[in-house]
């Protein structure tokens, strides 16, 4: 989508459902797969379809939903299941600082930056990164309301139905979709990592969830997250004092 | 308390609040707020994303490791193989997260199917 001088005269609408239509990609695609994954992950937990859908709108960060059924699954307290979700969604943080420049025109008021910041997760941000330079300014906040509340309207559709269906489904189905989440994870997470040590701080992270899964059950997330992150980020120092020498 | 530790139909509701909702915008708010003030190259930030990665990869080798419902009962091996080989593919083909998917997707269905 390239701008021309015509592009900036058209009205908002023009734009919001320029947003609507971005969300229909390739990786809203994947992100819708791993919804149908989810939805099944949830049923199994015994999360209800309303609390499944309800989760998607309000949480809208797939990590985190994921971490926060694991605490609802493994019955562990309300605190250590904010404190476990709280330090998954971190890097939602740096990731709406780099968008917050990107999106913000002369006059766009705070409270739309905030209001939209709870769209930012994966998808929507790596979409809206790659397309936002290419929106007039003072469109790029409604192209991206379009495009946010498309996929999460979206994929709470996908969650309310494939919950619907999941008993129904045959049995190397239902393997295969609760097989996305973590593909997708795997694959995203890669590739978005920032630095060598996001590299490192992966390879640490799975090996130790399952090992901390088995010495430390109720805390395993948040001693991999700690432990693993620690030693990634030592490795990031030592590896910029090796090259300083 | 736990999730499923009260009869009452809103606690689930406020449980996902509390421990989805806040947990996930406070950054959010945190990131715009902060929006250009921060340095993205300071350490602490890397600190925070290297301790961010490592949980979200936790959870990852918990999927694979440990998993639920129907994954359950494929076995360990079968599933290290295909995500290992589907990472592979996502490696090899330039980091296309459709290749890594398909592969892992493949793999684990077609051993299903010879019953590995």
């Amino acid at each position: 989508m390239s701008t021309s001088i015509s592009d900036t005269t058209l009205p908002r609408s023009i734009w919001f459902l320029r947003g609507v239509r971005a969300a229909f990609s390739l990786p809203g695609l994947i992100l819708v797969s791993s919804f149908v994954g989810f939805a099944a992950l949830a049923k199994d937990a015994g999360v209800t379809v309303a609390q499944a859908a309800f989760m998607t709108g309000i949480v809208w960060a797939l990590p985190s939903m994921v971490v926060l059924v694991g605490a609802i699954v493994s019955g562990v307290a309300l605190p250590a299941a904010m404190f476990a979700v709280t330090l998954s969604a971190i890097r939602l943080m740096p990731m709406v600082m780099a968008l917050v420049p990107e999106m913000r025109a002369d006059r766009t008021r705070p409270w739309v930056l905030y209001l939209l910041s709870h769209f930012v997760a994966v998808t929507s941000w790596v979409l809206a990164m790659e397309r936002l330079k290419h929106i007039p300014r003072d469109k790029r906040t409604i192209f991206y309301a379009g495009l946010g509340g498309m996929l999460v309207t979206a994929n709470i559709i996908v969650v309310v139905t494939f919950y619907a269906v999941a008993d129904a489904l045959p049995f190397a189905i239902s393997a295969a979709l609760l097989m996305l989440t973590p593909m997708y994870f795997l694959t995203s997470l890669w590739g978005s990592a920032r630095e060598r040590a996001g590299h490192m701080a992966m390879a640490f992270g799975v090996g130790l969830g399952p090992l901390f899964h088995v010495l430390l059950p109720q805390f395993d997330l948040l001693a991999a997250g700690l432990v693993g992150g620690t030693a990634a980020y030592g490795w990031h120092l030592w590896r910029r004092r090796v090259h300083a020498a | 308390m736990s999730y499923f530790s009260s009869g009452t139909w809103w606690w689930p509701y406020l449980f996902i609040l509390a421990a989805g909702f806040a947990a996930t915008d406070v950054w959010r708010f945190l990131g715009v707020y902060l929006g250009g003030k921060l340095s993205e190259d300071s350490d602490l930030l890397v600190l925070v994303r290297t301790m961010a990665t490592a949980l979200v990869a936790a959870v990852i080798g918990n999927l694979i490791v440990f998993p639920g419902g129907a994954l359950a009962h494929t076995s360990l091996v079968l599933r290290i193989a295909a995500a290992a080989l589907g990472f592979a593919a996502y490696l090899v083909s330039g980091k296309r997260m459709v290749a890594g998917i398909v592969v892992a997707e493949l793999l684990l269905v077609a051993g299903l199917y010879l019953r590995l």
